[in-house]
């Protein structure tokens, strides 16, 4: 191995040094200037983002533990734009309490520790590889969620959160030694094909599969995830909702389709039960909120639902439909939060009855909400409605007839829900609403950039063809 | 010809929409007013020539009227003949289209300039009409399944926001949210039909669909589910999409509500076009309807169109808010175009009822328009929808008496209005194929020259009540709407409709049976002379009616309780035993509340319950659970 060869990490080298650059910034930085951190953080994020759009070339490392090809390359471009609209619009909320600012660059030093485990995950061809990686991807977030230390609920989030992740991760080192016992290598490649059908075999993937379920929130295995979304700030919630769970659902796809695929007449008719399950609970429970952060963390679990069924068609449309599904649901979801997050950071508030009247005050952000949360609920011309789609299509090829009218039933609920936060903002009245505010230019940008995907992304087909053109690559 | 400058007709309403929509607190009424109508008026004149163009000049190769592309651009592709596509297709009923909707869309502009005066947001009114006027446009212009489908719920957002464009009253909001989601879930309908077709037919494509080769051949190749054709499936799916939108039973039940929207939205989406979107999908798949499986979901659409007609008449005779009665009236007039597109045949003479269909659904687009703007003028004069409030008013509204009057006997039927040649064509096709049907049909044209002529004796005739203030007749641009429809209500039933559309497209000859004629007119006739006697002077006949009624009344003025048995099925089922028992679980076990604990010390539990809950170890005990569960259950059901 040579040293250019490393270039195949050149995702990873680039984002180890910004951490790097930015723990050293952060000692240098004078206290009282700290809010320049942001600056350098979001700056740099974004040189990182545009080199990561250089193409590479594709290859492996360390013995073919690491793979990057074009389409590990595409969605790490996808989260790498997910996540600087995050920190994006994360600027205005850590500058807001000067006692944080002390604090700053360990956010993102911290966020993006675990985007640099997120990229290792999805680029693993080894579960030893692929467990160190979670690891690295769930540790920063954990310390995160308890981010906001003079806040109780943020400090219960973290709490939860790195005890539930702990249960699981525990629970996924089980699964995989089980998969290592019946298929005799830690290797995808070697794996493949040589695992057998046995009830070693099959403990081994039910346990794998609710580590990485643990992370997707599909049910039973979502219980932590209303407590964290609510407890956490918006931001790392906004993290935990969009690009945790969309690589989790990625190399749950890699290893389901490809390492793991002749056990499929387990996992398809597994799949099927749990993605019923994670649309009914998540559904029902997300009628009930008044929180809206708990709100969005139910309905996230029930699109996670949506996401296993266009899954368990396993082949080569259901993986592109998935991904695509998950590039716009990044979009909507992160609109969302975002939207939440700005009007808790200027009145306090995120109960859904406080929007009552929000658009007489504040028309563009509630055009914003409303345009998000319609994507989420499938409302053509906007994306979602388009990745929706494919995903019924995918799991209607196959035949799951059932499944998709389950889905609809599922969308219709869904729509209800939804259309009560539009309706509170839209067509409700109230004594006194919340007041006209202004957002930083970074919230400006980020949510600017939201609205235009959500639109561009729907509309724009060869987006969808390029991601039909890379998915040929798990040549299933 | 080149017609790609069609492409202009629906971006035109969209321009608008755009330019009214992000600068509506910069334009201030009238000028918006003006500026959506001149940009409507240009929109009609390009589609009026257009399709003049197509019927007079291009259309018609070897006396056959072609589906042209006036413009058709890739979007997505799948396959090699399976993609989705946007752009503009011309044929028969697409051109008939193209007159309707741009025509009302244009008058309801120009009505609202009178209508809305004064009214908060009226920019914003503008901008949703253009809105919708674009949605429709694209709808009705769509080349294949996808666009419609597209098209179809852009026109439900839009009519969303024009239903609930009164957002102070609750009543609009809760009326706007049950159309959404009625029409929604009907739409499921629709999706999944569409997902259907596109999987056995392996395309979206109009042209292709509806070619008759096409369809032989995928009749050998469908499968069979329930011992029908798979096709006949989705294309009954497909018309629980179009049930939804054109209001047929059960579906029905968002249109009266909806009637809280503005009256101008009513005449627009409510009686010429959104409503009828359903018909139009029938008559855009009518080869397909017909060919599969010997016409079964064709026999579908006849009698769900031929019972909504009825049960709708039923519901009206009762009503006494005067817009509910014109909604009721519209559902009963558009089971009737379904109706006749069900009984029709193909081919020659055979597509009457098709033909027939169509004609209806352009006459009544003209009188129902008319209808709706009149009782909008009636509204805006006596301030109130009660027919209790209104009586006499022929002295105060001249214009609005007589144009009210014009629809009303076009409705009923009576020659030479438009309604009396479309609703003869029904007749006469339901006659030759479908008697019971026909039988339907002849009884709701008494009835609704009934339930019309009540509505207008009892508005325009009866006594005066004592008005607080002179009633006085509305301005001119809503009385230039009122005349020129009326107009068109008197002129458009001499079109010789047969010469423009047919099921095949092949031009035939139509005449008019005058037994059956007579027929139909005496029906008609009696209904209006009933309604005579009881309401032209106030009396209380038909109060005595009512009470020899009873229950019967009782029933038929709660619209059968439809309303009341969907509301008990989602609150009663779903939001007590289904969805309360979840929220329960949520707030008792998941958010761990302290239960059982007394009063005095919930508030130590609060305090203590975040710090040290038991809540994590309840996760985890669910999550190995979980997991244990899911290994017993495929343990158990494999067999090593």
């Amino acid at each position: 191995m040579n040293l250019s060869n490393m270039l195949l990490m050149r995702n990873e080298l680039v984002l180890i040094l910004v951490i790097l650059i930015l723990i050293i910034a952060d000692i240098f930085v004078a206290d009282k200037n700290k809010k320049a951190v942001n600056y350098i953080a979001v700056g740099l994020f974004a040189v990182h983002t545009l080199i990561g759009f250089i193409p590479l070339k594709e290859g492996a490392l360390f013995g073919g533990m690491f793979v990057t090809n074009s389409l590990v390359w595409g969605f790490k471009n996808i989260l790498n734009v997910g996540v600087l609209l995050i920190i994006l619009l994360a600027v205005s909320w850590l500058n807001k309490n000067s006692l944080r600012n002390r604090k700053i660059g360990e956010f993102y030093i911290l966020i993006f520790s675990s985007l640099l485990g997120m990229f290792y995950l999805i680029s693993s061809r080894n579960f030893l590889m692929l467990y160190l990686s979670l690891e690295l991807s769930t540790l920063p977030v954990t310390a995160l969620a308890a981010y906001d230390i003079f806040n109780r609920k943020s400090s219960e989030a973290g709490i939860k959160l790195i005890l539930s992740a702990a249960l699981s991760s525990g629970i996924f080192l089980f699964g995989m030694s089980l998969l290592y016992a019946t298929g005799g290598s830690l290797y995808f490649d070697a794996l493949t094909g040589n695992i057998g059908h046995s009830y070693l075999s099959i403990a081994g993937l039910v346990m794998f599969f609710a580590g990485l379920a643990f992370k997707i929130s599909l049910v039973p295995f979502h219980f932590w995830t209303a407590d964290v979304y609510e407890g956490a700030p918006t931001p790392v919630s906004n993290y935990l909702s969009v690009i945790s769970k969309s690589s989790a659902v990625f190399i749950l796809m890699i290893t389901l389709f490809v390492t793991l695929n002749e056990l499929k007449d387990i996992w398809i008719p597994m799949l099927y039960g749990i993605s019923i399950l994670t649309m009914f609970i998540g559904n029902f429970f997300a009628l009930r909120q008044q929180n809206l952060k708990r709100f969005l963390a139910f309905s996230s679990v029930a699109q996670a639902g949506f996401i296993m069924m266009g899954m368990l068609a396993a082949d080569h449309l259901a993986a592109s439909s998935v991904i695509y599904f998950l590039a716009i649901y990044i979009f909507s979801n992160i609109g969302a939060f975002g939207v939440v997050q700005a009007v808790s950071l200027a009145s306090g508030k995120e109960n859904i009855s406080d929007y009552n009247g929000l658009y007489r005050t504040n028309p563009k952000i509630s055009l914003i909400l409303m345009i998000s949360l319609f994507s989420l609920a499938g409302i053509p011309p906007i994306a979602g409605f388009f990745g929706k789609f494919f995903l019924y299509t995918a799991a209607a090829g196959k035949g799951y007839y059932l499944l998709v009218f389950i889905a609809v039933v599922n969308v219709t609920i869904s729509l209800y829900y939804y259309l009560l936060v539009v309706r509170a903002a839209f067509l409700r009245r109230s004594e006194n609403p919340i007041p006209y505010f202004k957002s930083d230019i970074f919230t400006k940008i980020g949510l600017i950039i939201v609205v235009i995907a959500l639109f561009f992304l729907g509309l724009y087909s060869p987006f969808y063809d390029y991601i039909d053109s890379v998915t040929h690559i798990l040549n299933i | 010809m080149d017609f790609t400058y069609t492409v202009l007709i629906p971006l035109i309403p969209l321009f608008m929409f755009l330019f009214l929509g992000l600068n509506y607190k910069r334009i201030k009424e009238p000028i918006s007013g003006y500026l959506g109508t001149a940009g409507l008026l240009l929109t009609a004149m390009i589609s009026f020539y257009t399709a003049f163009q197509y019927f007079f000049n291009y259309g018609k190769v070897d006396g056959v009227y072609q589906k042209i592309y006036a413009y058709n651009t890739v979007w997505i592709n799948f396959t090699e003949t399976l993609h989705i596509d946007m752009g503009i297709l011309l044929d028969p009923i697409s051109a008939v289209m193209l007159i309707v909707v741009p025509l009302i869309s244009l008058m309801v502009h120009l009505y609202s300039i009178g209508y809305m005066h004064k009214e908060p947001g009226f920019t914003r009114f503008y901008a949703y009409l253009s809105l919708f006027t674009f949605s429709m446009l694209g709808l009705v212009l769509a080349t294949n399944l996808f666009q419609t489908y597209i098209f179809w719920e852009l026109v439900g957002v839009s009519s969303y926001l024009l239903i609930g464009y009164y957002f102070e009253k609750p009543s609009a909001i809760l009326a706007a949210k049950k159309a959404f989601i009625v029409t929604r879930f009907a739409d499921f309908g629709f999706l999944i039909g569409i997902l259907i077709i596109s999987y056995v037919a392996k395309t979206f494509d109009f042209k292709v669909l509806t070619n008759l080769d096409f369809i032989n051949n995928l009749k050998m190749q469908a499968g069979i589910f329930m011992g029908l054709s798979v096709v006949t499936v989705a294309l009954i799916l497909i018309f629980i999409g179009g049930a939804g939108k054109s209001a047929m039973f059960p579906l029905h039940i968002w249109l009266p509500d909806a009637m809280e929207g503005p009256t101008p939205v009513s005449a627009l989406i409510h009686a010429a076009t959104m409503v009828v979107a359903g018909v139009f999908l029938v008559a855009r798949l009518f080869p397909m309807f017909y060919f599969f499986d010997d016409g079964f979901a064709l026999h579908i659409v006849a009698w769900v169109g031929a019972f909504t007609t009825l049960f709708a008449a039923i519901i009206a005779i009762t009503q006494y808010d005067i817009k509910r009665v014109l909604a009721f009236s519209t559902m009963s007039q558009i089971g009737y175009m379904m109706l006749a597109l069900g009984v029709s045949g193909y081919g020659g003479q055979e597509g009457l009822g098709f033909m027939a269909g169509m004609f209806h659904l352009f006459t009544h687009a003209m009188f129902k328009a008319l209808l709706f703007l009149g009782a909008g003028a009636i509204i805006h004069a006596v301030h109130s929808n009660y027919m209790k409030d209104m009586g006499g008013l022929r002295k105060y509204l001249p214009i609005t008496n007589i144009t009210f009057l014009i629809a009303a006997l076009a409705i009923s039927g009576i020659p030479p209005f438009a309604g009396f040649f479309s609703k003869d064509d029904i007749l006469a096709a339901a006659f030759e194929h479908n008697f019971p049907i026909f039988i339907i049909g002849y009884i709701v044209a008494g009835m609704t020259a009934f339930y019309m002529f009540r509505l207008y004796f009892r508005i325009f005739w009866w006594s005066n009540p004592k008005y607080k203030h002179k009633p006085h007749e509305a301005p001119a641009t809503m009385t230039i709407a009122l005349i020129i429809l009326a107009l068109m209500t008197v002129g458009s039933g001499f079109i010789p409709f047969s010469d423009f559309v047919s099921p095949d497209n092949t031009p035939f000859q139509s005449h008019i049976d005058w037994n059956l004629a007579g027929a139909s007119i005496g029906i008609g006739l009696l209904g209006i002379i009933t309604a005579w006697i009881f309401y032209k002077k106030e009396k209380d006949l038909s109060q005595r009616f009512r009470y020899a009624f009873g229950n019967v009344y009782k029933w038929t003025y709660n619209k059968f309780y439809i309303d009341e048995i969907y509301f008990f099925i989602t609150k009663t089922i779903i939001f007590k035993y289904i969805s309360a028992p979840f929220a329960w679980f949520d707030k008792q076990v998941v958010d761990g509340t302290m239960n059982g604990i007394g009063n005095g010390t919930v508030w130590i539990s609060t305090k203590i319950k975040r710090l040290q809950s038991g809540k994590v170890q309840d996760y985890a005990m669910f999550f190995i659970s979980g997991v244990l569960f899911i290994i017993m259950i495929i343990w158990l059901s494999v067999n090593y």
